[in-house]
C-alpha cells in the first residue's frame, strides 16, 4: 500500500495575508473566494468538487463544522472532515484527500483555510490537561515552547543566534520576489533580527511569525481528473505523519522531533533520496523550527542544522533553497493559511509558476507541516513529471 | 493581600490528590504497579503500559533543569506583569514538569541542579515551583 502518484495538486488559490483584516471581511467570505479561485485555476467546475477537507477558523469556530462550511459554498461532498493537527493541517489534509481518491471515495478533493488573526491576548489554552498544568505557569502560547527548544538545542549543539538569524534573513531575500509576501518590502540582515526585541529568550522578534488574516486552498484530484487539468498536475509521491506529545514538556526530546519518523515514511514511499530534492519548504513558525526541521528530516547531520543555514544560502537561486514564499516568517501567519503557505509554493514552484523566484528545472519538492510546539509533524515529496 | 489573576489549576478527580499534597507543601505522583514509572502529570492510566494500578507516592523533589526561557512579553495578558522563567525540570524520578524558576536569568544554567519551591499563590492555590540548590 502507497499513496505514491495515487493523486495529484491541479490548483491553487492564497490571498495576500493581511496585517489587519478589513472590516467587512469573515472566514467563509474568504473560502468562497478561494474556491472560486482554486477551481478556475484547476480548470474544473464547482460540480467536479466531491470531496471536502476544511480547517476550522478560530474566528468562526463550531462543531459539525464541515457540513456547514460545504453547504455555504454550494459543495455536496462524497467526502467530508475537519484536519485538526494544528499547523500540519493543511500538509495533513493532502494525504488525506489522496487516500480518500485512492480509496475510491471521491475524485477532486477541496482542501481549505481561511482565518482572521488579530495580534493581542493569547487565549488560555482549552484543552483541560494543559489548562490545569502548563497555563498557571505561564506556557501559554506557542512562544515559550520554541524558546525552550532553541535553549535546548543552543545547549546540546553550540547553535548560535547568528545561525538562527539567518533563516529568518534568506527567507526574506525570498519574500522580496513574492507579491504575496505580507513582510516583503524591505531586505533583512541578520543585526537587523539581532537587534530586535527580545520576547522569549533566546527568540528576537523577527525570528517569530506575526498572526495575521487570509487564506488558501489547494484542489488534490485523481489522476483521470488530473488528465484533464488546466496546469501541469504535482503528483504526491511520499507522505509520513507523527505524533508524540502535546505539550512540548511531555516530549521525549526538545531537540529530537517526531519530523524523523513523518519524513522517513514520505522518502521511504517516494524512493527518492535527500540528494534529489530541488527545495524545501518547511514550517517556520519559529527560526529553530526550521534548523531542527532540516536536520531531522536527513538534509544535515543532527544538531548541524546551525552550520549547515550559515554555510548555505537558502534563496530562490542558492544552493538550498528554502520556504521560496519568504516562509511565514515573510509571507505572514494567516492561522492555517501559513501551513499552507509551505504546500501552495511547492506547488506553485513544481507547476513551473514561481514568476521572478523561479527555482530552476524544479522537479521535486520536500514540504512540511509542524503542528503545535513540534507536536504533530506532516512531510510531503511533490513531484513534477516531465 | 493583592488579588491573583493568573490562572489557577482546577483540580479533576484524577489530579485531586496531587493537588492536595501539594498543598500540604508535599510532592507526591503517581507510581505505575505494572512497569514502576513514575508519572507526571497524573493520568487515569499508566501512559507507558496503561495499568491502572497507580500509587501515589512522595518523591525527593529534586531534579535539574532541563530548559527554560526568559518570557519577556508574555502572550497571555494575565503575565504581563513583568519577565518571568518558564522552565522545564527533569525529576530525579524521571518525569519532565512545565514549572517557573525561581532565579535570576543571569545565574540559570541548563543542567543545574534544582529543588522544589513551593509557591501558596492564593490561600486555597499552591504551585509547585523550583529553585537552584
Amino acid at each position: 500500500m502507497s499513496l505514491k502518484g495515487k493523486a495529484a495538486a491541479i490548483g491553487i488559490a492564497e490571498l495576500k495575508p493581511w496585517k489587519e483584516a478589513p472590516p467587512n471581511v469573515t472566514p467563509l467570505g474568504l473560502m468562497g473566494r478561494l474556491t472560486a479561485e482554486a477551481i478556475a485555476d484547476a480548470g474544473l467546475e464547482k460540480k467536479d468538487i466531491d470531496g471536502f477537507l476544511v480547517g476550522m477558523p478560530v474566528a468562526d469556530p463550531g462543531f459539525i463544522y464541515p457540513a456547514s462550511a460545504a453547504e455555504v459554498l454550494g459543495i455536496n461532498p462524497r467526502m467530508l472532515n475537519v484536519v485538526d493537527i494544528g499547523g500540519a493541517s493543511p500538509a495533513g489534509m493532502i494525504w488525506r484527500a489522496a487516500a480518500a481518491i485512492d480509496a475510491g471515495m471521491c475524485s477532486a478533493v477541496l482542501c481549505i483555510v481561511a482565518d482572521l488573526n488579530r495580534l493581542g491576548d493569547q487565549k488560555v489554552p482549552v484543552v483541560s490537561v494543559q489548562r490545569e498544568f502548563e497555563a498557571p505557569y505561564g506556557n501559554i502560547g506557542a512562544n515559550c515552547g520554541y524558546a525552550m527548544i532553541a535553549n535546548r538545542h543552543m545547549y546540546e549543539y553550540g547553535t548560535t543566534p547568528e545561525q538562527m538569524a539567518k533563516v529568518a534573513v534568506d527567507q526574506r531575500t525570498n519574500a522580496l520576489k513574492n507579491p504575496l509576501a505580507a513582510f516583503g518590502d524591505k531586505p533583512l540582515t541578520i543585526a537587523d533580527v539581532l537587534g530586535s526585541r527580545m520576547i522569549v529568550d533566546p527568540l528576537h522578534l523577527f525570528e517569530i511569525v506575526s498572526p495575521c488574516s487570509g487564506g488558501s486552498a489547494v484542489i488534490v484530484a485523481s489522476p483521470e481528473v488530473a488528465r484533464r487539468a488546466k496546469n501541469p498536475p504535482v503528483w504526491l509521491i511520499g507522505a509520513g505523519e507523527y505524533s508524540n506529545h502535546a505539550s512540548i514538556t511531555y516530549a521525549p526530546s526538545l531537540t529530537d522531533s517526531p519530523i524523523k519518523p513523518a519524513a522517513e515514511n514520505a522518502f521511504r514511499m517516494a524512493g527518492v533520496e535527500r540528494k534529489d530534492i530541488d527545495l524545501v519548504c518547511p514550517y517556520d513558525c519559529y527560526t529553530i523550527t526550521v534548523l531542527v526541521t532540516l536536520e531531522d528530516a536527513g538534509f544535515c547531520k543532527k544538531g548541524q542544522g546551525g552550520p549547515f543555514a550559515a554555510e548555505h544560502d537558502l534563496s530562490y537561486a542558492g544552493d538550498f533553497p528554502c520556504n521560496t514564499h519568504g516562509g511565514q516568517l515573510s509571507f505572514g501567519q494567516p492561522g492555517l493559511g501559513g501551513g499552507m503557505s509551505h504546500v501552495v509554493e511547492g506547488i506553485r514552484q513544481l507547476m513551473g509558476r514561481g514568476e521572478g523566484r523561479q527555482v530552476k528545472d524544479a522537479a521535486l519538492a520536500y514540504v512540511n507541516g509542524n503542528g503545535g510546539i513540534m507536536s504533530e509533524q506532516v512531510s510531503l515529496i511533490l513531484e513534477r513529471r516531465a | 493581600m493583592s488579588e491573583y489573576h493568573k490562572p489557577l489549576p482546577k483540580p479533576s478527580p484524577v489530579s485531586a490528590p496531587y493537588w492536595d499534597a501539594v498543598r500540604r507543601h508535599e510532592l507526591k505522583l503517581q507510581k505505575c504497579g505494572g512497569c514502576g514509572a513514575f508519572i507526571y502529570y497524573p493520568r487515569p492510566r499508566c501512559p507507558h503500559c496503561l495499568s491502572e494500578n497507580l500509587e501515589w507516592r512522595n518523591v525527593s523533589g529534586r531534579g535539574k533543569l532541563y530548559s527554560y526561557t526568559v518570557v519577556r512579553r508574555a502572550s497571555s495578558r494575565a503575565f504581563a506583569d513583568g519577565p518571568y522563567v518558564l522552565a522545564i525540570v527533569e525529576l530525579d524520578e524521571g518525569p519532565r514538569m512545565t514549572t517557573n524558576l525561581m532565579a535570576e536569568p543571569e545565574k540559570i544554567k541548563i543542567g543545574m541542579p534544582v529543588t522544589v519551591a513551593f509557591d501558596d499563590v492564593t490561600p486555597e492555590h499552591t504551585l509547585v515551583k523550583f529553585k537552584p540548590v
